[in-house]
């Protein structure tokens, strides 16, 4: 089973995506621009002792990863946790040329599938599962011999299956990086209790689940309540994300509380400088009661 | 519990159908669409009732409610079906291609006291709720001017093949982006009763409109620019904004963020001071029971459920008010047109004497630009 640190570095700020303020969100894209800016950042994490990188499958990613492989001495024990698919391209492509034309532009090798979808040949049994696989394979392909212990599919996916009542890709994704990536799989979503009933249901035993945790109760569907039930009854590996709630939510009382809950594992959280990644750590250390050994 | 069918598999209709399901008052009877894959997919993977017919799963599965998500194309034909046969309904934007025809069927869903609204979930995202109530309060002073923004990156080179990309489907920046901002300046001002220089044209679309630009006059009310791209790169996702000049001060909003800039402190907006005031999405979004891609599109489906619920057509989003926005799109295009853009008589807005007329009357006093902004 993966250890996970207790801090685990996000992305969100290298991509101009702030749920705050647009301005700000640009005012990080421009700042991150240039990918040595990105690496000069993971580079402070590092130092820090944060070496696990939580990310979305986005282009620029593809970057950190050459930058990673390239460097091997100092790179050696970095981590990622790769988060997919990178929504926004998917749905962009849905737009433009419908959803068959989104799977078939970014799993090409899905061709004679996506033929007979559109010739009304039923295929969907048996290849559900086999397009699941090809769109993580295809994902998973910038990665290719760096470490990745935790694989995750990324919240819109999660919820929108969730919805569906659709949820048979969770254990097709879960056996899949579990087999192909001997990795462990991990689902984010804004809708923790109701995704681990659906795990359990599954047979998808202790979860690695990421969501909002925060005082304000931010993007926590449920309820506060039911999130705080969760933690202290079920049998999940919870990450703590958006726990300053984009910013609405002081530092260290931010800290103090998602710190104080039972079973957080891990916190994810981005940053633009070194001094933020320095304080938060400082945080984590002062206020951590969990099990993890704490960080140097 | 409330009976609810479900019209069109596409990019909203899972969205929508992902959110019905997972609403504890919505029992889902049927979903339909012409895509055997999608129902095969749904069917067999989700337990859903499906339906390649619409006549056939209203006659079989009996909703009490639809939803609409097909082409756009398609939503008046559908709409009165159901309107017909005493079904509440929720569809899409842009409403009806035709904007005679969105007016037929609101007055239709009116007469047979049917729950209607139509999809345009900016009207729930909190921020630009706050600018509604701040206008209502008269928090800036009388409006003198807007600038109603969107931009994105959705085609960014010459290829395309969905229906969004073709103008008779109903497709385009004009339908598919610009009804968002122009609909939130039918909420906050009412129907315009004139537009100029308006600009819609290709950038790599082959078939339809990739920016839309121009300006539109409400009478005693503010004039107000839009300007929508949607062949923007530099844009990560659809963006919209709203800036909005008053004699007492300056909104600017977008979906994170409402700031509000006010020459003197107001007792009409209690909460805000003078100078500079931010409220953020953190602060004022209201949680929901389900999220799958912003709560503004879990708001709409509860709202609409509740008012099947409790059988209230007082609708933020109702045909009428949808109407509006489809019927200033089709002045937009034929001004684009190089149509002279006609005075509208529209039923749903009260009109006083028109400002042309007004303006004639008082012997185009107005100086030359009036002239030229009326007569092009």
């Amino acid at each position: 089973m993966e250890v996970m640190p207790n801090l685990l570095f996000g992305d969100n700020q290298f991509f101009g995506i702030n749920h705050m303020s647009e301005e700000k969100a640009r005012a990080q894209a421009l700042q991150f621009q240039d990918i040595k800016e990105v690496f000069k950042t993971l580079d402070a994490a590092y130092d820090e002792g944060i070496k696990t990188f939580m990310c979305t499958t986005h282009d620029r990613v593809e970057e950190i990863c050459d930058y990673v492989r390239a460097n091997p001495n100092r790179y050696h024990d970095y981590t990622f946790y790769p988060c997919m698919p990178y929504a926004h391209k998917y749905a962009n492509a849905a737009t433009e040329e419908g959803i068959i034309g989104a799977i078939r532009k970014f799993a090409p090798e899905s061709g004679a599938w996506s033929a007979a979808v559109r010739s009304g040949v039923s295929l969907v049994g048996k290849d559900i599962s086999g397009i699941t696989r090809l769109l993580i394979d295809s994902e998973m392909q910038m990665f290719k011999g760096l470490r990745t212990p935790v694989i995750f599919l990324q919240n819109v996916v999660v919820d929108l299956l969730l919805g569906l009542g659709m949820t048979e890709p969770f254990a097709v994704f879960s056996d899949h990086v579990r087999a192909k990536y001997n990795a462990e799989p991990g689902f984010i979503t804004m809708n923790m209790p109701l995704l681990l009933d659906v795990l359990e249901d599954l047979k998808i035993d202790n979860p690695i689940v990421c969501s909002n945790i925060n005082k304000l109760g931010f993007r926590m569907c449920g309820g506060l309540g039911a999130y705080e039930d969760a933690l202290r009854e079920r049998k999940f590996r919870a990450i703590a994300m958006s726990v300053f709630a984009s910013g609405a939510i002081p530092a260290s009382e931010a800290i103090a509380w998602v710190c104080a809950q039972p079973n957080v594992e891990s916190i994810v959280f981005g940053a633009s400088s070194s001094s933020n990644i320095r304080s938060t750590k400082g945080l984590v250390n002062q206020f951590w009661k969990g099990g993890n050994k704490l960080l140097a | 519990m409330v009976r609810l069918a479900l019209v069109g598999l596409g990019k909203m209709g899972l969205s929508h159908l992902s959110i019905v399901r997972a609403h504890p008052e919505v029992d889902l009877v049927g979903v339909c669409d012409p895509s055997k894959f999608m129902l095969e997919l749904l069917g067999k993977n989700a337990g859903l009732e499906t339906f390649t017919d619409f006549e056939t799963m209203i006659a079989r599965a009996r909703p009490e409610a639809i939803i609409v998500a097909t082409p756009s194309r398609f939503h008046g034909e559908i709409v009165r079906v159901a309107l017909e046969r005493g079904i509440h309904v929720f569809c899409e934007k842009p409403f009806c291609l035709d904007w005679k025809e969105s007016m037929e069927l609101s007055e239709l869903a009116e007469r047979k006291a049917l729950v209607n609204q139509v999809g345009y979930h900016y009207r729930f995202v909190a921020a630009f709720q706050e600018v509604k109530r701040l206008l209502e309060a008269n928090a800036i002073g009388t409006v003198t001017h807007v600038l109603a923004e969107a931009y994105g990156p959705v085609v960014l080179r010459p290829s395309g093949s969905s229906w969004r990309t073709q103008k008779a489907e109903g497709g385009g920046c004009l339908y598919d982006y610009a009804a968002h901002p122009i609909n939130l300046l039918n909420w906050y001002f009412g129907m315009p009763t004139k537009v100029g220089g308006t600009v819609i044209k290709k950038i790599f679309s082959k078939d339809t409109d990739d920016e839309v630009y121009g300006t539109v006059f409400f009478e005693d009310g503010p004039s107000a620019q839009i300007s929508v791209n949607w062949s923007d790169e530099s844009y990560r996702k659809m963006s919209v904004k709203l800036s909005i000049w008053g004699t007492a001060g300056r909104i600017f909003a977008d979906r994170q963020e409402c700031k509000v800039y006010l020459r003197d402190g107001t007792q009409s907006a209690p909460g805000y001071s003078k100078g500079w005031n931010v409220r953020y999405t953190t602060d004022l979004t209201e949680a929901v029971w389900f999220y799958v891609r912003g709560e503004e599109y879990s708001m709409q489906v509860d709202y609409f459920v509740k008012a099947v619920a409790s059988g209230s057509t007082e609708n933020v989003n109702s045909f009428a008010a949808a109407a509006q926005t489809d019927q200033l799109m089709s002045m937009m295009r034929d001004d684009a047109q190089g149509v002279l853009p006609s005075l509208i008589a529209s039923p749903a807005i009260p009109q006083k004497k028109r400002q042309l007329f007004r303006w004639l009357e008082e012997g185009g006093s107005n100086g030359s630009d009036a002239k030229f902004a009326f007569w092009r």
